[in-house]
């Protein structure tokens, strides 16, 4: 690149645009369906049923403990596909930079999204770049959309809950949030604190396969945490789950991050984690699965699906006391004393 | 990472469950306590303490929420600084979204306010000094927990010369407005005592309550066990006739306080009578800038005074802080008054009694 910063000209579509793609992305994430640069990607049709996602990024600071916005932004959008079971096959990706960006930043993110497309085994087949004046976007966003394809014979969804069904963690909650909130407060935690961001489609198959027609459902706990998924399944399968807050698995870090800053793990954002709604008899079965893959090595049963009232959350509290989980609401705030 | 202690004791189960027994034989009759700290408030809900308590035993929230008993004279006053072109609030998370008579400081932002969200006192000093040449008015809201540090960092500004560095004063004194509260004829047979404010103000300052009005005062700490201990002391004192100050949360209260911090806030600030939110104004239970500091004052440097408004007309908050009703009284909970639509300020602050009762023990509307 003769730049070093990115300038709106590398948003014009011209030949600037056309060296900011060659020479960042193609030699990255480069392949021959994205190298045909072409107005669409043309894509074989695969068997089954596609699955199909969308998810915009725009995490303050772009580069954290764990990650960063690109490995995020590819993460996110795998994750979002195996949810429904799907196995993921190509992504899009489309930036807006802000006029200025060090060019040096837009490498590493193109580095880090071709080494998180590697390690989950899909391709990038469409992108797009704009640029946008100093000031009206902060430093980088991204948009990924992503095409899975779902196998014969799964069907996954909340509405399949029943009494009776066990909730299951893959791992220890509120890591993604924790961090970001602390480094965006300024506070210097040392040692520890790190997102917990990586794909799950590994994991998912591996318990698809391992523990046929156990799973009703999986959902991943991203924005408004553990909390506001349980009570997105109890209210769209018309069910009460009842949670057990002393086996919920909880990095210590996290938990004094938590207290110090005020806020509820429950609430936090995770990125690497899934909740699954599973078939009492198989429960056991699937947290073997889930403790047999790294990224589940922490994995608890955390609560069950009850008949009672529809939609409630309750969770018993590590004190023994009980108490209701309702829906994140506004963003989460520090404390004041 | 941060060096924690080990607070486990007071976290378990064994422990709480003893506590738990204690207190179901200790209520021999209709029990009501006060907890007068937001922080209390929070803890009671985030544990699901009130499903351990006995029949007949009630905990009512108090006016210890510093977001909940800001007036809204005053939380116009913050929104109308933020619109003042060059101006940089810096502020505690929870004032963001109190509503004011028109719109609140989320609103300002979203029309170009600059609002930052600071964690300590002294973030809003560097933001004087690092970030912004411009006016940083920092919204010193809080009890005698936070006015310590807020001094501690005007001071510093002085020291430095950080000139640009402003406060709007609205920290609030707890034994004046406890004192009104409870003056005419308590609604409750004893006081769950702030836990951070009286490590400043030390046991001594609840004697006046206990010895002069007879109510029960027990200083209390914010983990399960350490709650339930200081119930069943106010449960004890109850049984027994008794109205005492008892310390339940030694390992950070003393009976004299933190003289040093006192001192500190002391120096920077003068009492003053000011507006609580529902209880109204009430005498020498405000701080306010001395005179050697009046400069910093954002109130006179931009001819900002609060301007007295009625409360939301059917919000209660002001009856829900002197322990007179409870959330669920109030007609506009849960229905016009959601933790995403407040209406009073105790829905908006985690802290505040009818936010915690609605997210935490009331009935669900999923």
């Amino acid at each position: 690149m003769r730049d070093d910063v990115i300038l709106l000209d590398h948003g014009s579509g011209g030949l600037a645009s056309a060296e900011l793609i060659s020479q960042i992305f193609l030699t990255r994430y480069g392949n021959p369906v994205l190298a045909e640069l072409e107005d669409s990607a043309i894509l074989d049709r695969p068997a089954g049923r596609i699955a199909f996602t969308t998810d915009g990024y725009v995490v303050d600071p772009i580069f954290f403990p764990g990650g960063d916005i690109g490995s995020l932004a590819v993460h996110g959008t795998v994750n979002d596909l195996a949810m429904r079971g799907a196995v993921p096959l190509s992504l899009s990706v489309s930036f807006i930079f802000e006029e200025g960006l060090p060019v040096r930043t837009i490498e590493q993110i193109a580095s880090s999204i071709a080494q998180a497309t590697a390690r989950a085994r899909v391709s990038i087949s469409a992108g797009d770049t704009k640029v946008v004046p100093r000031g009206k976007a902060d430093k980088v966003f991204i948009t990924t959309s992503g095409l899975g394809v779902v196998p014969d014979g799964v069907e996954l969804s909340t509405k399949r809950a029943r009494p009776g069904d066990r909730i299951l963690v893959s791992g220890t909650i509120g890591d993604h949030g924790a961090t970001i909130l602390t480094q965006r407060s300024g506070l210097t935690f040392s040692g520890g604190l790190a997102s917990d961001t990586a794909p799950l489609h590994d994991l998912v198959r591996s318990i698809l396969e391992g523990a046929t027609g156990a799973v009703r459902a999986f959902r991943d706990p991203t924005r408004g945490g553990v909390a506001t998924v349980l009570c997105e399944i109890a209210s769209r399968s018309g069910l009460e789950i009842e949670v057990d807050e002393a086996s919920i698995p909880i990095r210590p870090e996290v938990a004094s991050a938590c207290e110090i800053l005020g806020l509820d793990p429950l609430y936090l954002a995770n990125e690497g984690k899934c909740i699954a709604v599973v078939s009492p008899d198989m429960a056991k079965d699937v947290e073997g699965l889930m403790h047999a893959r790294p990224e589940g090595q922490e994995a608890a049963v955390i609560g069950e699906v009850r008949d009672g009232r529809p939609g409630r959350v309750i969770l018993r509290t590590a004190a023994g006391g009980l108490r209701v989980l309702r829906p994140l609401s506004g963003m989460p705030l520090p404390r004041i004393c | 990472m941060f060096p924690s202690p080990d607070l486990s004791g007071f976290r378990s189960r064994a422990a709480i469950d003893a506590l738990v027994h204690e207190l179901s034989l200790l209520v021999d009759r209709p029990m009501r306590f006060m907890e007068v700290c937001g922080t209390h408030t929070m803890a009671v809900a985030r544990y699901g303490l009130r499903s351990l308590f006995p029949p007949r035993f009630e905990l009512v929230s108090g006016p210890g929420c510093p977001v909940c008993v800001t007036a809204q004279s005053h939380v116009d006053a913050m929104i109308r600084l933020a619109r003042i072109p060059g101006v940089t609030i810096a502020t505690f998370g929870d004032m963001v979204r109190v509503p004011g008579s028109s719109g609140s400081l989320a609103h300002a932002m979203a029309e170009g306010a600059r609002v930052e969200i600071v964690y300590s006192p002294t973030d809003a000093l560097h933001l004087a000094r690092e970030v912004s040449p411009d006016p940083v008015v920092f919204l010193a809201v809080g009890f005698e927990t936070t006015a310590p540090a807020v001094a501690a960092t005007i001071l510093e500004a002085e020291r430095t010369g950080v000139e640009n560095l402003l406060v709007h004063p609205a920290h609030k004194l707890m034994p004046p407005a406890l004192d009104c509260i409870m003056s005419g004829g308590a609604a409750v047979n004893g006081l769950l005592c702030p836990g951070h404010v009286s490590a400043v103000i030390g046991a001594k300052a609840y004697a006046p309550l206990a010895e002069g009005q007879g109510l029960p005062c027990v200083i209390g700490g914010f983990e399960p066990a350490d709650i339930l201990l200081a119930l069943t002391l106010l449960a004890r004192q109850v049984r027994e006739g008794r109205s005492e100050v008892e310390n339940a949360y030694p390992r950070a209260v003393s009976w004299e306080g933190n003289k040093r911090a006192r001192e500190v806030m002391e120096a920077v600030f003068r009492p003053e009578d000011t507006e609580w939110r529902g209880l109204g104004v009430i005498s020498g239970s405000g701080l306010t800038l001395r005179e050697g500091f009046r400069d910093r004052d954002a109130r006179t440097r931009f001819g900002v005074h609060p301007v007295p408004v009625a409360d939301p007309p059917g919000c209660v908050c002001g009856e829900v802080l002197k322990g007179v009703k409870t959330p669920t009284d109030c007609p506009l909970f849960a229905s016009r008054c959601t933790p995403q639509s407040p209406v009073g300020p105790c829905m908006v602050s985690g802290e505040g009694a009818c936010a915690a009762h609605y997210l935490t023990d009331g009935p669900c509307h999923a």
